[in-house]
């Protein structure tokens, strides 16, 4: 299995009044080729961010992300025109993310025409409804424009943009969860769909975890800017090991009144991710803390096959 | 994708609605607005229509035709708005002069628009230093008072009326370039202008396709206001001589030429081009209010049928009326 | 019979319609709902956007903007009165203090330029004959009951996290110590550790307060994690309503197990969700006959002409779907 895209020790601060905001602060992954990989975390965790500085959509901080081995970061501007071809973006909003004076045919021909892919008008015209095809959208919705249509449609759209340059690897945020659950289903299974028949690679940014693992292979926890766990997505649901991952995975509400579980309550909120302190970033909220917690940041750390735990419970444990 | 075209089989074709008749649809609720539409369709057939109106050609065409014989006559059958100090017909140079007046705000926002518009969108759009220079410049522009401004400029050109098209039209520069930004700046942040970004799109694009279309529902609310004190200011430099010049038949300058007579009695002089000028500016505010309403998407469809609520109502009440006298 | 169910003692909605007349057409957005509540009980009200659930709960406080909106037809009895049939200043009387509500965005719920505590207060203030002073203490001691300490109360709201001001939200909800709590999506807003705090919270206070809820939410763990009962709704009425246990284990209705299959199970090791095909109905151009039939798996031919009646599938377990309809009547030798 080869790796398509590698992101190494990416970093993204923003400037602010009261200093740094560690949006995202060193963070490291692989996906493979055809494959998704999982980034989950609450709100501002830095989730959103890392897919944008991957895209390229915000400069990093610091890092280098590696597409098929070369550093995107260090692309120049035919480079980087030649990498949007092959890595696309679907935004989690799907009314914000539709310019409201463009129909949907405009839309989705927009990236078409930017990049010049459409030798003539029949042509364009012809890949777009191709395209429209291939994520469902029927022909008659050619002229209409995004706000008449309802949120699933709207989201197929924004698929179907990201599409129109063939890419590889399509960075996916939060994309259905905006939607309702039925319809939801439907926007999922389609791009399950999509990715087997063009062999596309997801990074899947997202806040529900269910989502999360039906969609991904190998699933990242984030909180505050780093990565807590990594792992596969089975042994990420059956063998959670960071106290946060353990916390948030009790938190989701089961649909069924039968199971009983023990619930882990988190104090507290999530600490700003302006100028955080030394140590575990995790350390106010931990149940499991302890003093080295406090000073020493704990690192990713290999401690089973597969399994990258950033605990220093867990490095005592391996 | 047997999932997908399985859920959409039952699509009904969407028909196309043009988003101008969206517009059009809430613009209708508003009847003020519609008055002021109106107003502003009979100006424009006035001024297309002025020669045959009041026809007459050359020097001697019928606005500027001057009869001894009848000079400072009250309205009449012959006259409907009298005549002047020299004999010619009020009502001939009112029609004559809403060309005048139409032509001076539209050019003046021409003008605005044309410079305002990049200004404001370059400002937006880069911020940093390109916004603090243009915005300064704006600011000095703003700093001086528009009259006063238009003032020097028709006094360092020279008076006459393309002057005072100049000169309104720098002073309604800030309030375009103004607008555009603070539009920018709140489009430039939603998701489809990076998703624009995203397919690889270059700032010219962004500019033009994505962000100035988004920016314009305020702009044109703008120019509709604006047109009215344009013709306002151009009426009030013409009425202190630095506008048009005689025997030109601006409403501002038949004023000027009129007030003296006022006090004499002779108000034909003076109230038609003043109330030509007070409707066209009552108008076209009207139509402003009325396009601000009509171009905010959050009003959409807030329209409510008082008609079927009334029905219901009252069949409610009839109901509930039937089932007291039956206990 | 299925009407047994309905004789709830604290509310008793029956046949409630809501439409809004606007000028594009009627929108149908509450249709002949029922809906019934012992004091204490929990109910979920689930469904998808556009369902109608937060209407009836505006229509419960009477808050329905009228025009456009307004009741066509229906009962809220509530302790025995029509809520419905009551003056405006009684109304006033019983939201806040009998009947209060919990939004979803608790930002906009609050006035950013008041301090919590006195907002707080002013609820108390309104309903009960107490001193100002009084009315302070009593917004310090419901605050410390949501858990935000003293020395915070005289903050602003934007001084709070989400988690926090949905806290403020509650305390405000409890502070008269209604009868019924409507709750619109508490929790949408908020992140899933945060979520699970005030889940927990409302939970004891439910108990503490014996207070009934009305829980409006599209999340069926959250049903599962809080409510005694479920009514799901589609297209503006109940299409299925039993005690929390009996649906999820037996549901009936089509929609009900569209949904439960439509979402990934943390649980399961599923392949492929199964949704619903098509889309939520135009509320202003609802199909005839059953609402969801255009989107169902085993619609009949005649789904699309008969409205549905509620039928009593089991104790308390009421569907609105002529599958069951059939077989009910066929038992009863009808």
């Amino acid at each position: 299995m080869s790796v398509l895209l590698e992101v190494k020790n990416l970093k993204k601060y923003f400037k602010t009044k009261r200093g740094p905001l560690h949006a995202v602060d060193g963070i490291d992954f692989k996906i493979n080729k055809g494959e998704t990989l999982g980034l989950v975390g609450e709100s501002g965790c830095g989730k959103s961010t890392t897919g944008r500085v991957v895209l390229r959509l915000i400069e990093a901080t610091d890092g280098e992300v590696f597409f098929e081995g070369e550093d995107v970061l260090k692309f120049s501007k035919p480079q980087m025109r030649k990498f949007r071809e092959n890595a696309q973006f679907v935004f989690q909003d799907p009314f914000a993310s539709l310019n409201p004076r463009m129909s949907v045919s405009e839309i989705i021909a927009e990236p078409l025409i930017i990049n010049k892919k459409a030798a003539n008008k029949q042509e364009l015209i012809k890949r777009v409804r191709e395209l429209m095809g291939i994520v469902g959208l029927a022909e008659a919705l050619e002229n209409v424009y995004p706000h008449e249509l309802d949120g699933g449609r709207r989201q197929r759209i924004g698929i179907a943009r990201a599409l129109a340059l063939n890419p590889q690897f399509i960075v996916q945020d939060e994309p259905v969860s905006a939607l309702d659950v039925s319809i939801q289903a439907q926007v999922l299974n389609l791009m399950e769909d999509l990715q087997k028949e063009f062999g596309l690679t997801y990074l899947f940014i997202s806040h529900d975890l269910g989502v999360i693992k039906h969609m991904s292979n190998n699933i990242a926890v984030m909180y505050l800017g780093k990565i807590v766990e990594m792992s596969d997505y089975k042994s990420m649901f059956a063998d959670p090991q960071h106290p946060y991952t353990k916390a948030l995975l009790s938190a989701i509400p089961v649909p069924d009144p039968e199971i009983k579980r023990e619930r882990i309550i988190l104090e507290g909120d999530v600490p700003s991710p302006i100028s955080p302190p030394p140590g575990c970033r995790f350390y106010g909220r931990c149940f499991a803390r302890m003093d080295e917690c406090k000073d020493v940041d704990p690192v990713l750390t290999e401690i089973y096959p597969g399994k990258l735990v950033a605990c220093h419970l867990c490095k005592k444990d391996g | 994708m047997e999932n997908a075209i399985q859920s959409n089989t039952d699509l009904k074709p969407k028909k196309r609605r043009s988003q101008f008749g969206e517009i059009w649809k809430r613009f209708k609720r508003n009847p003020l607005a519609i008055v002021g539409l109106v107003l502003i369709v009979l100006m424009f057939l006035m001024a297309a229509l002025a020669d045959v109106i009041a026809p007459g050609d050359g020097v001697f065409a019928g606005y500027n035709l001057q009869d001894w014989n009848r000079i400072r006559q009250f309205p009449s059958a012959e006259h409907w708005f009298g005549t002047d100090d020299i004999g010619r017909d009020v009502f001939s140079r009112v029609v004559h002069g809403s060309r005048i007046s139409l032509q001076v705000g539209f050019v003046v926002i021409i003008i605005g628009i044309t410079v305002g518009i990049p200004l404001g969108a370059i400002a937006g759009y880069y911020k940093g230093i390109l916004d603090n220079v243009i915005m300064r410049f704006i600011d000095i522009l703003l700093a001086v008072p528009n009259i006063l401004l238009a003032i020097a400029i028709a006094a360092a050109l020279g008076p006459g009326i393309t002057n005072v098209m100049i000169a309104v039209g720098i002073g309604a520069i800030p309030i375009y370039a103004r607008t555009v930004r603070a539009q920018v700046l709140a489009v430039k942040e939603q998701e489809f202008v990076e998703a624009a970004r995203a397919a690889g799109a270059n700032d010219f694009r962004i500019i033009r396709r994505h962000i100035l279309p988004n920016c314009m529902a305020p702009v044109i609310v703008e120019a509709s206001m604006g047109m009215a004190g344009a013709i306002m200011a151009a009426a009030g430099l013409s009425f202190i001589g630095l506008g048009a010049q005689a025997p030109t038949p601006e409403w501002g300058a038949m004023l000027a030429d009129g007030r003296l007579r006022m006090l004499a009695g002779y108000w034909h002089l003076t109230l038609f081009p003043g109330l030509m000028i007070a409707l066209i500016i009552f108008a076209l505010n009207m139509m402003g209010d009325g396009l601000r309403d009509a171009l905010d998407p959050k009003l959409r469809s807030g329209g409510f049928s008082k008609k079927r609520f009334r029905r219901i109502q009252l069949a409610k009440a009839a109901a509930q009326n039937n089932s007291g006298e039956g206990q | 019979m299925a009407n047994e169910l309905y004789r709830g003692k604290l509310l008793n909605i029956s046949d409630l319609s809501i439409h809004f007349f606007i000028e594009e057409g009627t929108v149908h957005a509450v249709n002949g709902l029922n809906i019934a509540l012992a004091p204490g009980e929990t109910i979920g009200l689930v469904g998808e956007t556009g369902a109608g659930k937060t209407t009836t709960a505006l229509g419960i406080m009477r808050l329905v903007q009228s025009p456009p909106g307004m009741v066509v037809e229906g009962k809220i009895e509530f302790e025995g009165r029509d809520l419905l049939e009551i003056s405006e200043a009684e109304m006033r009387k019983v939201r806040g203090s009998k009947i209060s509500m919990i939004f979803q965005d608790p930002m906009t719920s609050l006035n950013p330029t008041i301090p919590v505590r006195d907002q707080i207060a002013e609820v108390v203030l309104l309903h009960e004959n107490v001193s100002a002073q009084q009315a302070l203490f009593k917004a310090e001691e419901m605050l410390e009951k949501v858990g935000i300490r003293k020395e915070r109360s005289r903050e602003y709201p934007h001084q709070f996290s989400g988690g926090m001001r949905q806290r403020v939200g509650i305390a405000i909800a409890l502070a008269c110590n209604p009868a019924l709590l409507i709750s619109d999506e508490p929790t949408t807003a908020l992140d899933v550790t945060i979520q699970a705090q005030v889940l927990e919270l409302m939970k004891d206070l439910k108990v503490e307060f014996n207070t009934a809820m009305i829980m409006i939410t599209h999340d069926l763990g959250i049903v599962a994690e809080i409510c005694d009962k479920v009514a799901i709704m589609y297209a503006g009425s109940v299409v299925e309503t039993a005690d929390k246990y009996e649906l999820f284990k037996n549901p009936k209705h089509p929609y009900t197990i569209g949904l439960f299959n439509s979402l990934p199970d943390i649980e399961k090791d599923e392949d492929r969700l199964v949704p619903i095909k098509g889309l939520m109905p135009d509320p202003m151009n609802l199909p005839p006959g059953c609402p969801f039939h255009p989107r169902c798996d085993r619609a009949m031919p005649q789904c699309s002409e008969i409205v549905p009646e509620n039928t009593e599938v089991a104790d308390g377990h009421v569907v609105r779907c002529l599958l069951y309809e059939a077989e009910h009547n066929k038992e009863k030798g009808v």
